[in-house]
């Protein structure tokens, strides 16, 4: 694990650099104040040499927990067998996203094919009910004679054996369109696990980012600042999942209906 | 009146034609995203044009754009239905020249009025 990153030298000084630079500044002042500047430039070479070391292990050190890091993230391009796991894991994620789509879309198109049988099952009772209602207010009326009454009698039978039979397909079809949401149980199982998956990814290049910033410090390798590179405002987005926390976006329809309005239409 | 539909996603190409019958109008094509719409066109007397934005290939708004540049189809009526709700995005695609634009998730009547909407101002021109 890279538990070193970002902290400053030990202060315990284990490796005695640290001694070893004050007993060198000891030893210059000392020459210096005996006039013997010659001496006091050697030793000043010694502490330049110190300074190398402590920086070169600095760097080392770093480096290692880079390299700590970033195994960790198990993208190493020798692609040892741990990051094949997890180049995997990822590839399991899209598989598993790509269940998502598949599920969702099944469930939508059962539900419409329910839909599409239920509707005109719906409209024969409706119409068929609408065809008997004027004879039948003829009857409660009392303006019908027996051979329309018989007629109308035959007919209302058939209606009812129908209307049982259409609402029994109805009670089916309705019960099937529940059944066709259990693609969301599912679904929120798999996309849960991505979340997972993509925080723990997450975590580490966090780690992996801070400590290259750390070595390319003391390094004196200077990188431009994080460019915003914005995209172009009209490109395609998807779907906005932070409506009220933008001020970018249209609230629903009326917004846009007004927008447009605005601009003439 | 002959509509094409054009949305990467079956199930939501599927759902407007649905709403589309239930308002009458049955006789709909369907393609996946602006290059195979583009063809199909210019191919076809299609009276309305009902794209979504966001497709891989060629998006609706490039589509729109294409429509318009194109002296066959630049007067066809066009209706955007997408997921896209950028003020922005509204904007560039009423300066590119949509008839209407609807965002998702919508309603039937939302759908019906705009439909309707567009239609009345065609005659009336």
């Amino acid at each position: 694990m890279s538990d070193n990153l970002n902290s400053t030298p030990d202060p315990t000084d284990p490796a005695g650099t640290r001694a070893e630079i004050i007993a060198h500044a000891k030893s210059m002042v000392e020459k210096l104040e005996n006039g013997d500047s010659l001496e006091a430039f050697k030793v000043l070479e010694e502490l330049n040499r110190a300074k190398d070391v402590t920086l070169f292990e600095e760097l080392g050190r770093l480096t290692r927990s880079l390299h700590n890091a970033i195994t960790d993230f198990h993208i190493d391009i020798g692609l040892a067998q741990e990051d094949q796991k997890e180049i995997s894991r990822i590839s399991d994620a899209s598989d598993r996203l790509g269940y998502v789509i598949s599920l969702t879309e099944d469930a939508a198109n059962k539900t419409m094919d329910m839909v599409e049988e239920a509707i005109p099952t719906a409209k024969k009772i409706q119409m068929t009910a609408a065809d008997l209602k004027p004879e039948w207010d003829k009857v409660l009326k009392g303006e019908i004679d027996p051979a329309q009454f018989r007629a109308l009698h035959t007919k209302m039978g058939v209606f009812l054996d129908g209307t049982i039979t259409a609402s029994e397909e109805l009670s089916q079809s309705l019960s099937n369109i529940l059944l066709a949401q259990d693609y969301q149980d599912l679904t929120g199982q798999v996309i849960k696990r991505v979340i997972q998956l993509v925080q723990e990814l997450e975590s580490s290049l966090v780690d992996i980012v801070k400590t290259a910033g750390t070595v390319e410090e003391l390094a004196g390798i200077e990188t431009s600042a994080l460019t915003d590179d914005a995209k172009p405002a009209t490109e395609a987005e998807g779907p906005i999942i932070n409506k009220e926390k933008r001020s970018d976006v249209v609230s629903g329809q009326d917004d846009v209906d007004d927008l447009l309005s605005s601009l003439g239409f | 009146m002959k509509i094409l539909i054009v949305d990467d996603f079956s199930t939501m190409r599927r759902i407007i034609k649905n709403l589309l019958r239930d308002l009458g109008f049955t006789n709909t094509t369907e393609a996946d995203d602006g290059q195979t719409a583009l063809p199909v066109l210019k191919s076809g007397s299609f009276d309305f044009l009902i794209t979504d934005w966001n497709m891989p290939g060629m998006t609706g708004i490039e589509l729109l754009k294409a429509v318009r540049e194109d002296p066959g189809l630049n007067s066809l009526p066009v209706l955007m239905v997408t997921a896209e709700a950028k003020k922005d995005q509204i904007i560039e695609a009423a300066q590119a020249g949509v008839n209407g634009y609807v965002v998702k998730p919508f309603t039937a009547t939302v759908l019906k009025e705009k439909i309707e909407k567009i239609f009345e101002r065609i005659e009336g021109s």
